[in-house]
Parts: C-alpha cells; sequence; structure tokens
C-alpha cells in the first residue's frame, strides 16, 4: 500500500451568503486512522468533508494534505486548475448517492478514471480494475451497468472505483445512509478491511456502531462548529459536552423498539 | 393535373425540403451543439465560470428565439444575399432555417446537459479530471440520447419550418402546397403534401427515437 496522508485543518471557515458554515475549524486527521464526523444533519460535516478535496472552496483558514495547502498557494491566491488536480488525484471520495456513471459498466466506471486521468492503457486499466473490484467482492458483476446492481453492490463500485486509482486518503459522505438496512453492512465491510491496511480514512456517517468499532478518532459537530474530538469511547460513551449527550439520547430513542 | 405531373412535382418538392432540412439541420446544429454545451457550464460555480457572458450569449439567443421566423427569414435577406448571392429559392432557405436552427438545438442542448445528475460530475472532478474531460466522458456521454432526441425534435420543427419558407419562394413541399393547394384551389395536392409532410415527420421521429434508445444504456439489461 502506498503512504497514507495527514490531513491538516486550521482555522477553516465556509460562508453560503451570510449563512456560517463552518466556524473556525481546527482539525488534526492523523495518517493511516480512521476519523468520523458525526453530528445533526445541517451541522456542516459534507462541507467540512468537501473542504478537504476543495469540491467546497473555504473562505479563509487552511486545510493541508500532507503539509500542502490544497486549492490555494497562499491566502486568498488560488490554486492552478492543474496543481489542483494532480492533488485530487491522490484523494478518493464516496457519495452518499454513489455517483457512478449510468452509461458504463461497473468495470468501465472502475476504469475510466484509470485511463483519463492516470493515463493507463486500456487492457492494463481494465485489469486494475477486475482486481479492484474483486477486492470489493463483485468480480462476478463486473459487466453490470450500475441500473441492474443493488445500492449495496453500487457503493461497492463507487470504492473500487476510488480504491483502483491508489489514494493515500478516502473521504465518505454518508456512504450507507442511501441504502436499505439489510445492505449496510456489506458496505462497512469493505471499508473496515480498507481501514485495517492502513488508509487514511475520513467517513461522515450515522453508523454509530462503525464509528464505535472501526475509528480511531470521533469528530462531534453542531451549527458549524466542531464540539469536540476524542476517542470514540469518550466521544461515544462518555460524552461530557451536554450538546453531545444530547445528540446520542435522540438517535439511541429513535434506534430502540 | 395528371396524376403522374402531381407525383413528379411531389417528389421534386420533397428533394428541396429535404435538401433544406439536412443543410441547415446539421449546420444550425453543428454551431448550435458548442453554444448549448456553453450555456449548460459557464454559469457561476460551474466548469467554465463566465456568468456575464454566459448571460449575454442567453439573452441573443432569448431574443432570436422569440423573433419569428417569418420575420426572421426576412430581415436577414441582406444577409443571406451576402452569403448566397441571392434571397430567392432553396439554397437561401438554407440561411435563416440555419440561423433559427442555432437557438433552438443551442437550448435543448443546455437542457439535455443540466438534467445530468450534478454527482456524477463531482464524482469526476473529485478524481482529477480536467473540464474538457469532463464535458466529453461525462457530460456528453450521458446526455447523448437526450441530445439525439433533441437533434430529433430540431429536424422536426425544420420541416415545418422549410414548409414556411415556401411562402417567400423557397422552394419545397410547402412552396407546392401554397402554390397549387391554395392559390390554384388544388385542394388534391395540398392534401398530398399535407400527407408527404405527416409521413416524413413520422419516420424521422421513429428513427431519431430508436437511434437516442440504442445509445441509452442506463435501464439496459446487463
Ligand atoms: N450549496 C449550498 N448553498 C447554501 N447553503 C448550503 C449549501 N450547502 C450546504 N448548505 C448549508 O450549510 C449547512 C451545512 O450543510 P452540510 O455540510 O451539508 O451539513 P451536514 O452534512 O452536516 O448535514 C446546512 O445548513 C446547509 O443548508
Ligand atoms: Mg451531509
Amino acid at each position: 500500500m502506498v503512504s497514507a496522508s495527514s490531513v491538516e485543518i486550521r482555522k477553516v471557515n465556509k460562508h453560503y451568503g451570510t449563512f456560517h458554515a463552518l466556524k473556525d475549524i481546527d482539525l488534526v486527521i492523523p495518517p493511516g486512522k480512521v476519523t468520523c464526523l458525526i453530528g445533526p444533519s445541517g451541522s456542516g460535516k459534507s462541507t467540512l468533508l468537501r473542504c478537504v478535496n476543495f469540491l467546497e472552496e473555504y473562505d479563509s483558514g487552511e486545510v493541508l494534505i500532507d503539509g500542502t495547502m490544497i486549492g490555494y498557494e497562499a491566502p486568498g491566491k488560488k490554486m492552478p486548475g492543474r496543481k489542483l488536480r494532480e492533488m485530487r488525484r491522490s484523494i478518493g471520495m464516496v457519495f452518499q448517492q454513489f455517483n457512478l456513471w449510468p452509461h458504463m459498466t461497473a468495470r468501465e466506471n472502475v476504469a475510466e478514471g484509470l485511463i483519463r486521468v492516470r493515463g493507463l492503457s486500456k487492457s492494463e486499466a481494465h485489469r486494475r480494475a477486475a482486481d479492484a473490484l474483486a477486492k470489493v467482492g463483485l468480480a462476478d458483476k463486473m459487466a453490470n451497468h450500475p441500473s441492474r446492481l443493488s445500492g449495496g453492490q453500487q457503493q461497492r463500485v463507487a470504492i473500487a472505483r476510488a480504491i483502483a486509482m491508489e489514494p493515500r486518503l478516502m473521504l465518505f459522505d454518508e456512504p450507507t445512509s442511501a441504502l436499505d438496512p439489510e445492505l449496510v453492512g456489506e458496505v462497512l465491510n469493505v471499508m473496515k478491511t480498507l481501514a485495517s491496511e492502513g488508509m487514511t480514512m475520513v467517513v461522515v456517517t450515522h453508523e454509530m456502531g462503525f464509528a464505535a468499532h472501526v475509528a480511531d478518532q470521533v469528530v462531534f459537530m453542531e451549527k458549524g462548529e466542531l464540539v469536540g474530538v476524542d476517542s470514540p469511547d469518550r466521544i461515544l460513551h462518555h460524552p461530557e459536552d451536554a450538546r453531545i449527550q444530547s445528540f446520542l439520547r435522540t438517535y439511541h430513542e429513535r434506534n430502540s423498539f | 393535373m395528371s396524376p403522374e405531373m402531381l407525383v413528379d412535382l411531389l417528389w421534386k418538392s420533397l428533394l428541396q425540403t429535404l435538401q433544406m432540412v439536412a443543410a441547415s439541420g446539421l449546420l444550425g446544429s453543428l454551431i448550435g451543439l458548442p453554444i448549448g454545451i456553453f450555456l449548460a457550464t459557464s454559469g457561476k460555480g460551474e466548469l467554465f465560470p463566465a456568468p456575464a457572458l454566459n448571460r449575454a450569449v442567453g439573452l441573443i439567443v432569448n431574443a432570436a428565439r422569440s423573433t419569428p421566423f417569418i420575420i426572421l427569414v426576412v430581415a436577414i435577406i441582406p444577409f443571406t444575399r451576402l452569403l448566397t448571392g441571392t434571397s430567392i429559392g432553396t439554397t437561401a432557405a438554407i440561411v435563416p432555417l440555419t440561423i433559427a436552427t442555432i437557438p433552438f438545438f443551442a437550448r435543448l442542448v443546455e437542457a439535455a446537459i443540466r438534467e445530468i445528475d450534478k454527482g456524477l460530475i463531482e464524482a469526476a472532478r473529485a478524481m482529477g479530471a480536467t473540464p474538457m474531460q469532463i464535458v466529453f466522458k461525462v457530460l456528453l456521454a450521458e446526455a447523448r440520447p437526450a441530445i439525439l432526441l433533441a437533434f430529433t425534435m430540431t429536424i422536426v420543427s425544420l420541416i415545418g419550418y422549410s414548409a414556411m419558407v415556401g411562402a417567400v419562394g423557397g422552394g419545397g413541399l410547402g412552396d407546392l402546397g401554397i402554390r397549387y393547394g391554395y392559390q390554384r384551389f388544388m385542394p388534391d395536392v395540398m392534401l398530398a403534401v399535407v400527407v408527404v409532410l405527416i409521413v416524413l415527420v413520422q419516420l424521422v421521429q421513429s428513427a431519431g427515437d430508436a437511434l437516442a434508445r440504442s445509445f441509452d444504456k442506463r435501464n439496459r439489461k446487463g
């Protein structure tokens, strides 16, 4: 496995118009570890995650990938597109809605980036695509178009598409939220394997079980603020902040019967 | 009029119509396609952000689209004459037909591209794809069935418009219908023209639908 990236977020702010979506966020994401972002909906988790690969442009502060700021060359001065694309090539992203390209088969979805972005030959790209799909347990579904795959299978193709590019950092934005409950496990298992191989992972999730068992650190956000960063045990089982306690209470009430 | 003569006239007019429709359809779509792509990708925060130019082009496109075709034909006569050396006849008719096609097709292409799930563009951006790769490998690839349908729709409208240029001496089926069917009051000619136009539109529509379907793999098995 290629080396894993670290991420350092310093005093990051983001506004949508007058709405302050991220407020002075400071966070260190250590290499080879799993960081889970939790918090109520609308608290800024996706926004923060998307600042890490600059899909969302932050207004101030710094997001450093292995010490290099992404998106800006200097505060206020945008990075050239070519440089930004180069940085993005080592960052994989998995979306809630999978975002597979519908006109391509599973294998073509995985191979496309290798051909276009990494410049591999078609045959080499298809060979690697087959390997990546085998790794997520979909060796027998390579020729299927996304419309012929279950949600869980589609999300595993999306993960294969990201890891085939050999990223040093993986971002997941609620990867299981669009799935039927019985399909959540297969996706989380693939993510666990990835974590055990030492990939740096940042995961926005409502799966508290995954956060408790797989995360090295859990980050709780609310109203654009980072409320707490700590071990899963201290955030999920012994939270001190009243906002975290109240969030977890709601979560448990909703998930018990 | 003898049936042989009618068939002969119909055939000649049909060829003129096909010539006008094919030339202006291809030319207009070829020019309209990049304009449509530009309109769909140059808004604020999009792939090639140029909001001011986007608005300007959008305005021109709207102006061209809201100009009644028959007025467009007359208004651009000097331009038509400059290009073709004449303002009357089939070749001259291609000029206004092409100019009417450009904004029409551009808006349809824009709509087809805007239909595409933004997530598909994001997935490519996150991977480090260039804006050009996104245009060709994501936008055009995904919108291909819709663009083919848009092209079909353009051709169908052009068949109607080309019948209108008959009124200003453009030749073609419309011209035939007006000259014989209306001015000389020969309802059988008028009827024949209408039937040929209906069959033509049906054929184009069916061919376009079939082609678009064959390119649409989203719901295909496997
Ligand atoms: N493109 C946008 N324009 C305006 N407001 C936005 C946009 N994206 C997100 N927001 C707002 O920012 C806040 C944080 O959103 P988000 O990061 O998606 O929250 P979360 O992922 O925690 O549910 C929400 O209040 C949301 O409405
Ligand atoms: Mg979110």
